[in-house]
């Protein structure tokens, strides 16, 4: 008998706190609904877009590009690939849905609730990393067909993936609270996510470029997280991997500190 | 879940909110009691929508403070907005899911799980929505849209539901349904904050009534002594353009394109206006004699209409 009050008690204290986390955890299964409802659009599109890139700079340059010694030019490009649509996906994910939300007015359904601005960016930001991640394992399995690539250190793959597409989840988040227009969004993505993740490093290694261009892609934080991801597969890049993933990390924690302040302020979403 | 307390539904305590140099309230006091159906009118502009908005979080007061059953709207949002359900304006949906789901992750938010479906399909069958539980926000119709927007604000089931302008533009079958099923959560312990345009259903659903002009209250009391307050007969005379004689201006309550309401206090009285008219040759076009109503109160106290 008092071992089953017990397990009544406990049985009752796992209610509580799944009850306690029902908030979030809902929110985030709306977000992840969200995109999986237009998945041709969401995780399709990307995925048939990394594929023709890779199928037409394999076709062009394989045999006579060559970035490491005994790396064929196909199987350098798939990592560079792989992140770049998780970067751009994270991205897209979190500042799509917001200013959707916002234009539309239906963010009021979330700003009505208790969830706190800390939960509120927890989801925001799961659901941006899992839809990175979900389009970079289907480019990854596509790449499959063109060259069979190992992971020399799946650690720090997944470490890269996940601190990547929470960067630019975040990233996200900030874009959809301070855009009030589509257009302002799409000046985010036009002239800040596209110009940096395709001079991060993603076709190339930085040095094949003039110095002073190797200086300058060591400002791009995409270019830590394309070439810490590469490592992850070759076991060579053009930094140190630890160094990549300090500024990686580092720069997470920075936008999340900002975007948990613009939440918490109520910037932009509640005057 | 209604949580037993003693505290007032709702307090607002000398609350101000500037937008820039437009001052939207100007120290708005108001308490409302647990179980009432309270109607807060006013004009565009006078600061209902204001207030609410302060009272559901969306925005922040310049001073003064709000609690919901004794929860401070800024300081304990979490537990003032549990205790709170508010049926927005705007038209407002979410396009990719249906009326069931939506509710389901309204009621999420809120900490309410899969036992919370009792309570939903409650609200779907109160509401009329019970066959479109599956159809898609984007297909439904504007009248069918707005019942799901009340059903959201009521899908965790709060103790104080606020409803701004909830029958704007809906049909006359809605209104009906609708008030029933409000009617009936009032009756089941229910706080009811309504703001609406349509002052009939004011006066028919509430036991109290607020009324707001430039971001204050301006009257504040029940149905029955707002209306009694201002008891009397209404007298209104369709005269085309014409200039009043000045005896009778100071009972004119109204006038707009050539119908002029007077305010009288006995019978007596419509003898005197239609001799005045007479004397200066003033031709009625057409007499009606009304009860006052909750829309002379308001045009008393406001100056126009709502």
């Amino acid at each position: 008998m008092m071992r089953l009050t017990t397990m009544n008690t406990a049985l009752k204290k796992c209610f509580t706190i799944s009850a306690a986390f029902r908030g979030p955890w809902t929110l985030l299964k709306k977000e992840l609904l969200r995109f999986w409802r237009v998945a041709f659009q969401t995780v399709a599109s990307p995925v048939i877009t990394a594929l023709l890139y890779l199928l037409i700079f394999s076709h062009v340059l394989e045999g006579h590009v060559q970035v490491y010694p005994g790396v064929p030019y196909t199987a350098f490009l798939i990592p560079g690939l792989i992140m770049m649509s998780v970067l751009q996906n994270a991205f897209a994910n979190s500042s799509s849905s917001l200013i959707q939300s916002k234009v539309m007015g239906n963010i009021v359904f979330v700003l009505l609730t208790p969830l706190t601005h800390l939960q509120f960016f927890l989801a925001f930001l799961l659901a941006a990393i899992i839809r990175g991640l979900v389009v970079g394992v289907f480019i990854y399995l596509g790449a499959m067909w063109f060259v069979d690539l190992e992971m020399v250190h799946p650690s720090l793959i997944f470490a890269f993936a996940f601190l990547g597409s929470a960067l630019l989840g975040t990233f996200g988040i900030i874009a959809g609270i301070w855009a009030d227009r589509f257009d302002q969004m799409a000046a985010f993505q036009n002239f800040i996510i596209m110009p940096l993740s395709f001079l991060s490093g993603v076709f190339y290694s930085i040095h094949s470029l003039p110095p002073i261009w190797q200086k300058v892609s060591q400002l791009n934080p995409f270019f830590y997280m394309i070439d810490g991801f590469r490592y992850g597969f070759f076991g060579k890049g053009d930094v140190c991997p630890l160094i990549s993933l300090a500024i990686v990390g580092g720069s997470f924690l920075v936008l999340a500190w900002i975007t948990l302040k613009m939440l918490k302020s109520g910037y932009k979403l509640r005057a | 879940m209604i949580t037993p307390s003693s505290k007032p539904a709702i307090k607002i305590n000398n609350v101000y909110k500037n937008f820039g140099s437009l001052q939207a309230l100007n120290g708005v006091d108001l308490t409302i009691e647990q179980g009432e159906f309270f109607a807060l009118l006013g004009p565009n502009g006078a600061g209902k929508s204001t207030l609410i908005s302060i009272l559901a979080g969306l925005l922040k007061p310049s001073a003064g403070d709000i609690s919901v059953m004794g929860f401070d709207v800024v300081n304990q949002y979490q537990q003032a907005r549990q205790l709170l359900g508010v049926v927005p304006q705007e038209l407002v949906f979410d396009p990719f899911f249906n009326v069931r789901e939506m509710l389901r992750f309204q009621a999420g938010y809120f900490g309410r799980g899969p036992e919370n479906d009792i309570w939903v399909d409650e609200i779907l069958e109160g509401l009329g929505l019970a066959d479109k539980a599956h159809t898609n926000m984007r297909k439904l119709s504007g009248g069918m849209k707005r019942r799901a927007l009340i059903a959201q604000a009521l899908a965790h089931k709060p103790p104080v539901i606020v409803l701004d302008e909830p029958t704007a533009g809906v049909d006359v079958e809605l209104r009906q349904m609708l008030w029933e099923f409000i009617k009936k959560l009032n009756r089941d312990g229910h706080t009811i904050i309504l703001t609406t345009h349509y002052l009939e259903e004011a006066e028919a659903l509430c036991n109290r009534v607020g009324m707001m002009k430039q971001g204050n209250i301006v009257a504040l009391d029940s149905t029955a002594n707002l209306l009694n307050k201002f008891a009397g007969k209404n007298l209104r005379l369709t005269l085309g353009d014409v200039t009043l004689p000045l005896s009778i201006q100071p009972l004119m309550r109204h006038h707009d394109r050539g119908e002029f309401t007077f305010a009288l206090n006995d019978m007596a009285q419509i003898e005197f206006v239609l001799a005045a008219l007479r004397t200066d040759n003033i031709k009625v076009i057409d007499m009606q004699l009304n009860e006052a109503d909750l829309e002379d109160v308001f045009l008393s106290l406001v100056g126009k209409k709502l």
